[in-house]
């Protein structure tokens, strides 16, 4: 179910396809993937799950991300944009 | 108990919200009136005006504790029905003045689902510890086409308390009137008078469930929603009559509480400080929410990253303790709690705790010992827990 899925936007590193899991685990692949990226990396989740928009950016704020987008896909699912947090980038 | 008998483990109950405990002289008022007070109170009979004198009587006590005149007072079979008739007959009442109804965002699920039956919902925001922006409120209410606006007093989820004063000078200036709820805070704290409709969950402070309180100011103008019915002088109001037995054990639990209120709010305040930060130091990766100082007496609530809500309540409750949770991370509920939304904080892995009056010291830090090693095994079943 969840990982790379083909078809990455451009600067995306990582599309996880969370699409028919309940909280917690969308946010968990999120974070796996978060995890294994180089920091400041771009990367999508895929979710059906109504608590994933409220958990994702919940994440992405105690862990230091940024939030980038969310757009509605055709299928009913939102895709969550986030870029990993950089403790080298300039402020 | 036998020898051989198991050792059962002792229980914890610290989800009092809407169903606390009932104790024991609150058991023993409603035994007593079921002997006395069976009876139908619309009869003549000696039975039927012993239940009538019962619940009068009820009614009288029920109001004088939350602060109303007794004929401003109607006992609902739920305090959800309490808060649908509150906004939809002021919407009826009020409907050539407009249709819209301001909610902030974190009212209950009644109030938010009887404004969109009654006409258009106004949300007013909250920050992130829920506490609903007063300037934002003032500007809705004074809006043109306002039929009613609704406030809680305090959260009953994260326990933050709400501008109510400052609700009810901005309301009384537009000339709209105000429907405080007091769900969660009734029996528990202080209650503000400067309402025109005012609502209660008598299972908050250990009536038998579910019995709600209407009360409505003299002047306010409302219209029936639904047909006649001949019980509603009874109830002052609702339709099909009230279980007098339970009425009366609500009296008696409301004056119960009331009487030991300043000592319990001083012993749970402490317990809530002490379990506050003893979550926020041990457990990892938690997020305590709501307004730690201006907040009801003995809620809590805290969400853990990377675990699943129901599984830690059901962890919780094996090892003896009941506690509730805002979350939604199994098939039968999608929607995670709207007041966690709203907030902008974390919906899984929520803990929602209710202290009832006498809460042991020793069960909460009983408590405290448990949860590390319980929110650490649900996220290594997760593969969560080096994240």
């Amino acid at each position: 179910m969840a990982g790379p899925v083909s078809g990455a936007p451009d600067g995306v590193v990582e599309v996880v396809d969370a699409r028919g899991l309940l909280c917690p685990l969308p946010v968990v692949h999120l974070a796996r993937a978060a995890a294994a990226a180089p920091p400041g990396s771009l990367l999508q989740v895929l979710t059906t799950d109504p608590a994933a928009l409220s958990d994702v950016p919940a994440w992405a704020r105690m862990r230091g991300h940024a939030l980038v987008a969310r757009t509605d896909e055709p299928d009913g699912s939102a895709r969550l944009t986030v870029r990993t947090t950089d403790p080298d980038a300039p402020s | 108990m036998p020898p051989s008998a198991p050792v059962a483990t002792p229980r914890v109950v610290l989800d009092a919200a809407g169903h606390a405990p009932p104790s024991p002289r609150v058991r023993d008022a409603l035994l007593a009136a079921l002997d006395e007070g069976w009876g139908d109170p619309r009869r003549l009979h000696a039975e039927g005006r012993r239940a009538r004198a019962l619940l009068d009587g009820a009614r009288e006590s029920l109001a004088a504790g939350l602060g109303a005149r007794t004929e401003e007072i109607a006992l609902a079979p739920s305090h959800t029905q309490a808060l649908h008739a509150a906004v939809l007959t002021v919407a009826r009442g009020r409907r050539r003045v407009g249709a819209d109804v301001v909610v902030p965002a974190v009212e209950r699920a009644a109030v938010l689902h009887a404004a969109d039956a009654a006409g258009t919902r106004r949300t007013v925001p909250v920050d992130r510890l829920g506490r609903v922006d007063a300037d934002a409120f003032a500007a809705a209410a004074g809006a043109p086409g306002v039929a009613l606006a609704a406030l809680q007093v305090a959260n009953g989820e994260v326990g933050t308390r709400q501008p109510v004063d400052a609700a009810a000078s901005a309301a009384r200036a537009a000339g709209v009137p105000l429907l405080v709820d007091a769900g969660a805070a009734a029996g528990h704290v202080a209650l503000p008078d400067g309402w025109d409709l005012l609502t209660a969950d008598a299972g908050d402070w250990g009536a038998p469930a579910p019995l709600g309180v209407l009360a409505v100011r003299a002047g306010v103008r409302r219209a029936p929603v639904g047909p006649s019915d001949e019980d509603a002088p009874l109830t002052g109001g609702f339709p099909g009559g009230v279980v007098v037995p339970v009425a009366l054990a609500a009296a008696v639990a409301l004056e119960e509480r009331l009487a030991a209120r300043d000592a319990d709010d001083a012993a749970r305040r402490a317990l809530v400080a002490r379990l506050r930060a003893r979550v926020a130091a041990e457990v990892p990766d938690v997020e305590v929410v709501g307004d730690p100082q201006d907040r009801l007496p003995h809620v809590l609530t805290f969400s853990c990253l990377y675990v699943d809500g129901e599984a830690l309540v059901g962890r919780l409750d094996a090892a003896g303790f009941a506690v509730g949770s805002g979350s939604a991370c199994s098939s039968s509920t999608l929607e995670p709690s709207h007041v966690l939304t709203a907030m902008g904080v974390l919906t899984h892995g929520n803990v929602r705790l209710a202290l009832p009056p006498g809460t042991a010291t020793a069960d909460v830090e009983r408590f405290a010992d448990v949860l590390p090693g319980l929110v650490r095994e649900v996220r290594g079943s997760l593969g969560a827990s080096h994240l």
